[in-house]
């Protein structure tokens, strides 16, 4: 074995070390602590038939509730940072993000028409409806930032923004326009409390979906780190870098638009993960995608499950949506960012 | 430095016409680039070069027309080999992003990884002798930011001699420079070893040239060595200005003098 595979497999073992620690920590952190070893007892018990005694109910708890909760929060935001990172890159936007790209506002639209309209049943139709709204969104996006003038360099860095503005408040306006129309009075509440980012009805079956897609996306993004690179003076120099562009930008926003539509559909438009996590990623370990990308989905994951043990123990008695609490953390995060960025350069 | 006269054409355009309709920018231009040889684009702004560089490149695809890379189609040639045979240095390509001079210059290797190929270290040697070639190893760990003009066209060029090409495209690389690193750049780029085609809107500077071409309305009017091609009546012609060669009593070189507008 060459040095680098050592070097690349001790860091693959060192992130999968961390992130379980991190699962586990939240499995275990909540209104009802639950002592390390239970947790790891239940999943002995779960996984090897250990057959440990245990509470029925504490072991329900981890087994059913808190880890599935934990796995999907840090797949979602695993993905959505990597979503961040594919957008930033190939748009050379500093601001790109699925959520003011639009195209989680494009995912919530597929989704509550899928749930609302009744059009097909079950997690996956509404993941497939979350994927072409995202889809559609960004479609729309890009066409009306690119008839405003162009989608790159710095006038087009503005505009694409503005765009994703545009498109936002028209997604949000037809969400709302769909639930006011057909959504039952019950329906449209479990609508609202999901659109703030919900993880309280993460199960095993959200797991099977989220985990693959979070694999998936952050695989076929390492797989394109140095074409990502290529695009950092923009898709000309990354075509005579030899980067075949066209087929590159469809590929990986067409996983972007993935990752974002499973996040959105089984926990809500979760604001500022792709934008925040890259950024931090960026100071701590630089701009080159190579380690970027790992850094990144990495964070994003540990980020999102210490985000949701905030959510449940910082109101006692009530589980803050997770959105909400993103947002507490992440806009003055966001802002230390840009502070620290405009001093260090 | 003269490239040899009949050795065979390494990149070759034929009729290229470019877009097909409304307003095309070029008309049928056929050149057929010397195996060595240092070939200098000159023309009027909106001429046609940096779109006749960019379609050489492999950015454009012809409307009609063809270009042939080592007698191949450029346009059924996997963007990853055109790559390893062709560099293009851009007017002012320009990042946001906070990478140091090393990570621009090591972009240039990115047609020979993959992921199944990661870096190495004949990669370090490449990037390493790029960096020596045009004399930014200095600056290696500086900010882009950071910068001057000229600092950073000489890192692009870097970066395109980090891809190993046997054919280097530049587009007005003197752009924007002070006269020192206009001339300090033109020696360097004339002496690398590689087949050159250059944009160049100095026509003093596109002299040292071995052959150039002339465009004008998108039309190749002129091909041939400088002197031959740079005629009083070519100048006035296509330039619209009055011109006349002087000999610089120092050396004997022969420079263009401009008069006036005509």
């Amino acid at each position: 074995m060459t040095r680098l595979a050592a070097r690349w497999l001790g860091r693959a073992a060192l992130v999968a070390v961390l992130l379980v620690l991190a699962v586990l920590a939240g499995t275990s952190i909540g209104e009802t602590a639950i002592p390390l070893p239970v947790v790891a007892q239940t999943l002995a018990n779960k996984l090897y038939g250990a057959g440990y005694p245990l509470d029925r109910i504490d072991e329900g708890i981890v087994w059913n509730y808190r880890l599935t909760r934990a796995i999907v929060a840090a797949c979602c935001w695993a993905g959505l940072a990597v979503a961040g990172i594919i957008l930033q890159a190939l748009l050379r936007n500093a601001l790109a993000d699925p959520y003011l790209l639009g195209i989680s506002a494009g995912a919530s639209t597929g989704a509550v028409l899928v749930t609302v309209a009744g059009v097909g049943a079950g997690a996956v139709s509404l993941s497939l409806g979350a994927f072409a709204g995202a889809v559609t969104a960004f479609l729309l996006v890009a066409l009306l930032a690119r008839a405003a003038g162009g989608g790159q360099g710095a006038r087009g860095a503005g505009q694409i923004v503005l765009a994703g503005i545009a498109g936002s408040q028209l997604f949000n306006a037809l969400t709302a326009f769909i639930i006011t129309r057909s959504a039952s009075a019950e329906q449209a509440r479990g609508i609202m409390f999901w659109l703030l980012g919900n993880l309280s009805g993460a199960r095993w079956d959200n797991v099977a979906t989220a985990l693959p897609v979070a694999l998936g996306v952050t695989l076929v993004c390492l797989w394109h780190v140095r074409a990502l690179d290529a695009f950092t003076f923009g898709a000309d120099s990354a075509a005579s870098l030899g980067v075949p562009v066209r087929r590159v930008q469809v590929l990986l926003i067409l996983a972007a638009s993935l990752a974002t539509a499973v996040m959105v559909s089984i926990v809500g438009a979760i604001g500022f993960v792709g934008l925040v996590v890259p950024h931090a990623a960026r100071l701590m370990v630089g701009v080159r995608h190579t380690r970027l990308v790992p850094a990144a989905a990495l964070m994003g994951a540990m980020f999102l499950i210490a985000a949701d043990v905030l959510s449940r123990i910082l109101v006692p008695g009530q589980v803050l949506p997770i959105g909400v609490v993103t947002a507490l953390v992440g806009a003055p995060a966001f802002a230390l960012i840009l502070a620290h960025g405009r001093t260090a350069r | 430095m003269n490239g040899p006269i009949d050795a065979p054409p390494s990149l070759e355009a034929e009729a290229l016409c470019w877009p097909a309709r409304r307003a095309p920018i070029l008309r049928g231009v056929s050149l057929a680039v010397r195996d060595g040889e240092m070939l200098g684009l000159v023309g009027p702004n909106g001429s046609g070069k940096s779109t006749l560089l960019r379609l050489l490149a492999g950015l454009l695809p012809p409307a009609r027309g063809e270009v042939r890379l080592l007698g191949r189609p450029l346009r059924r040639t996997p963007r990853r080999e055109v790559a390893r045979l062709v560099a293009l240095v851009e007017q002012q390509a320009e990042t946001l992003e906070r990478i140091t001079l090393r990570d621009a210059v090591e972009l240039g290797r990115t047609p020979w990884l993959s992921a199944l190929r990661p870096w190495g270290a004949e990669d370090d040697g490449i990037v390493a002798g790029a960096m020596a070639a045009v004399d930014v190893q200095h600056l290696a760990a500086r900010d882009w930011a950071s910068l001057s003009g000229g600092e950073r066209q000489r890192a692009h060029i870097a970066r395109a001699l980090a891809q190993r090409p046997r054919i280097l495209l530049l587009d007005e690389p003197t752009n924007h420079l002070d006269i020192h690193h206009q001339l300090a750049l033109l020696e360097l780029v004339a002496a690398l070893p590689v087949t050159k085609v250059i944009a160049l809107h100095d026509l003093n500077q596109a002299m040292r040239c071995d052959r150039l071409a002339v465009l004008q309305a998108g039309r190749l009017i002129r091909l041939g060595p400088p002197a031959e091609v740079l005629t009083p009546e070519l100048l006035r012609d296509v330039f619209g200005v009055r011109a006349a060669f002087v000999t610089d009593p120092e050396d004997g070189a022969r420079l263009l003098r401009f008069l006036s507008i005509s």
